[in-house]
């Protein structure tokens, strides 16, 4: 009897404490950094005139603070990057998860895995040298630093990214899955967006929304190729105008600014619509993915 | 007897030296069937001697499998499924399967049977032919007001009815069962052997089973399976069940039936 206790209470109660101090200490990190944005960035609320944010011209040194081209931009490569790197990112991680040889499958699973953890700064080189110059080019313009720029960048950023989560969830789809549906006599395409895809739905959705959220939070690659003029979109010409980012303008502006200025304040301002987005993504996602399990666990019990 | 009446119809799909392999191993080893049709065949043997397989390599499925191959023939409507412009996925909305485990899709029980049906071009209102395969597969009773729920919340017994109904739905010539009650209960196991003796009016059956009180039980024909000492699975014996069970004509057939194999 005396060996089952022979791990003194005092040892399990010190490991709990300390993982408990992990936890909350998390928690302390966040709240804090929520307290710093806040409280930094609240005040251009009314150290800023309303009007002048909330109008589309962005010219600090003249005191125009307006952040609707910012946030336009923002959407914009976003959105833009999307629908480069949905269907591809998708269909890449198909290809790799149900249709590629063996072999094929593992030279191409680590290549994107490396592709994930690549710096977007070298990414954002590659976009200056290859794809900027090919821009204006193929679009006959006086700059490459583009809109469409940006968002075909800032696509292929988040493709692998997309690849490697969406294509863990098209593994966990149990193989029966497969065979039951294949035995009824479909072909492979078939099963794959009729049976496959949907059994992996939630963690797609998560792929795709962790894709984009890269995308949203990239700055350097962005800076890099979008020459960086905060307009507002006039009509379709847009995508081969030069855009600006919410992340672009923080990094660039934040050192140059006085502490505590209006300025200042509003790029921290910035921020909190930035964390705003995520947030409203995550929260989705979240309901999005969970919405299901509850659904089906509701229904087995 | 039966025997000479339905020995004289000709054969649904037989097997005439057939060899499957996975790489240069040699699982199953000249295999020479004829199945009967509108009757329930059973294939009985030891584990590890080539049932699954051969099972598979009725209806393609082992063209999944990276290099499994076969030699001979499988004649199914006088072609030889295994023939350069047969089309597998038609061999597969011929001849269907149902699987050792229940796997149901994670998708409603009405899409579940619907899904053959979409996949075979039929579009429109569904409720009539999926009702329908749910009946045929005795499910209908119990599923009839819930339709819309997952059929992963079936009891296990329900889900294997369902696959049964998925398979029914796209109207084969065949089904292929691979231990269909394995995983089932006692009365479960009897109330799909009840539905086999029913659907054998329309369909043929070919069973794999561990359990030889169905064999014997459930099945008109018996195919009984071993390994060869060169551990490639060979069909020793092939007849109607109540020959193979009463009067075996092979050693080890009978040291199998009753219980003295290995
Ligand atoms: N995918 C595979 N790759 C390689 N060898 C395989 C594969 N599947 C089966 N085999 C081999 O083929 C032989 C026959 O296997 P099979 O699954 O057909 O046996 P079985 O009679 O169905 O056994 P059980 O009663 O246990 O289900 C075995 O030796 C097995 O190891
Ligand atoms: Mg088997």
């Amino acid at each position: 009897m005396e060996e089952l206790h022979s791990v003194p209470a005092w040892k399990e109660t010190l490991v709990t404490r300390i993982i408990q101090i992990c936890g909350y200490s998390s928690i302390l990190f966040v709240i804090l950094i929520l307290y710093f944005l806040l409280s930094e960035g609240l005040p251009a609320l009314w150290k800023a005139d309303l009007n002048s944010l909330f109008s589309t011209r962005w010219y600090p040194t003249e005191s125009y603070f307006g952040i609707w081209p910012l946030i336009f931009g923002s959407l914009f490569v976003t959105l833009g990057a999307g629908l480069v790197s949905v269907p591809l990112g998708i269909g890449t991680a198909v290809y790799i998860s149900e249709v590629a040889p063996s072999w094929t499958k593992e030279i191409l699973k680590p290549l994107v895995e490396l592709l994930a953890g690549l710096p977007s700064v070298v990414l954002g080189f590659l976009g200056i040298q290859v794809l900027v110059p090919f821009m204006r080019r193929f679009f006959d313009l006086p700059t490459g630093l583009t809109a469409l720029s940006g968002a075909i960048l800032l696509g292929m950023i988040s493709i692998p990214t997309m690849v490697s989560v969406a294509e863990d969830a098209l593994n966990t789809v149990p193989k029966s899955y497969r065979e039951a549906s294949m035995a009824l006599g479909a072909t492979r395409w078939q099963t794959i967006w009729g049976v496959t895809l949907p059994a992996a739905k939630s963690g797609v959705i998560t792929a795709v929304l962790l894709g984009m959220g890269r995308a949203m939070g990239e700055t350097m690659a962005v800076m890099m190729v979008t020459g960086n003029a905060p307009v507002m979109p006039q009509g379709l010409q847009t995508i081969i105008l030069p855009i600006r980012t919410m992340t672009a303008t923080i990094a660039s502006e934040m050192g140059e600014v006085a502490a505590g200025s209006v300025h200042y304040s509003v790029l921290f301002l910035i921020g909190i619509i930035l964390f705003i987005i995520s947030l409203v993504v995550n929260v989705v996602a979240f309901t999005l993915t969970s919405r299901k399990t509850t659904r089906s666990e509701r229904l087995l019990s | 007897m039966i025997d000479h009446q339905t020995q004289t119809k000709p054969p649904i799909i037989s097997a005439e030296d057939l060899c499957i392999f996975y790489g240069n191993f040699r699982a199953v080893k000249n295999v020479d069937m004829k199945i009967v049709p509108n009757q329930i065949t059973a294939i009985i043997g030891p584990s590890g001697c080539g049932k699954s397989t051969v099972l598979r390599s009725f209806n393609r499925m082992n063209d999944f499998i990276p290099n499994c191959h076969v030699t001979g023939k499988i004649t199914f409507h006088g072609h030889n499924i295994y023939d350069e412009d047969v089309d597998p996925v038609q061999v597969r909305q011929k001849i269907g399967m149902v699987f050792q485990k229940p796997n149901p899709f994670p998708k409603s029980i009405f899409d579940n049977v619907a899904w053959g049906l979409k996949i075979n071009g039929m579009k429109g209102d569904l409720s009539e032919p999926v009702e329908q395969a749910l009946k045929q597969a005795a499910l209908w009773d119990e599923v009839k007001d819930h339709l819309k729920k997952s059929g992963l919340s079936l009891s296990g017994g329900q889900q294997q009815r369902l696959c049964i109904a998925r398979a029914l739905a796209v109207k084969p010539d065949i089904i292929l069962m691979d231990e269909p009650c394995s995983a089932l209960d006692p009365i479960a196991t009897l109330k799909i052997e009840d539905l086999m003796r029913e659907l054998s009016k329309d369909y043929t059956i070919i069973i794999v089973t561990h359990n030889m009180q169905q064999a014997a039980r459930a099945s008109d024909y018996t195919a009984f399976f071993t390994m060869d000492s060169d551990r490639a699975g060979v069909m020793v014996e092939y007849g109607e069940t109540s020959h193979i069970f009463t009067n075996p004509q092979d050693k080890r057939t009978e040291d199998y039936i009753t219980g003295r194999y290995g």
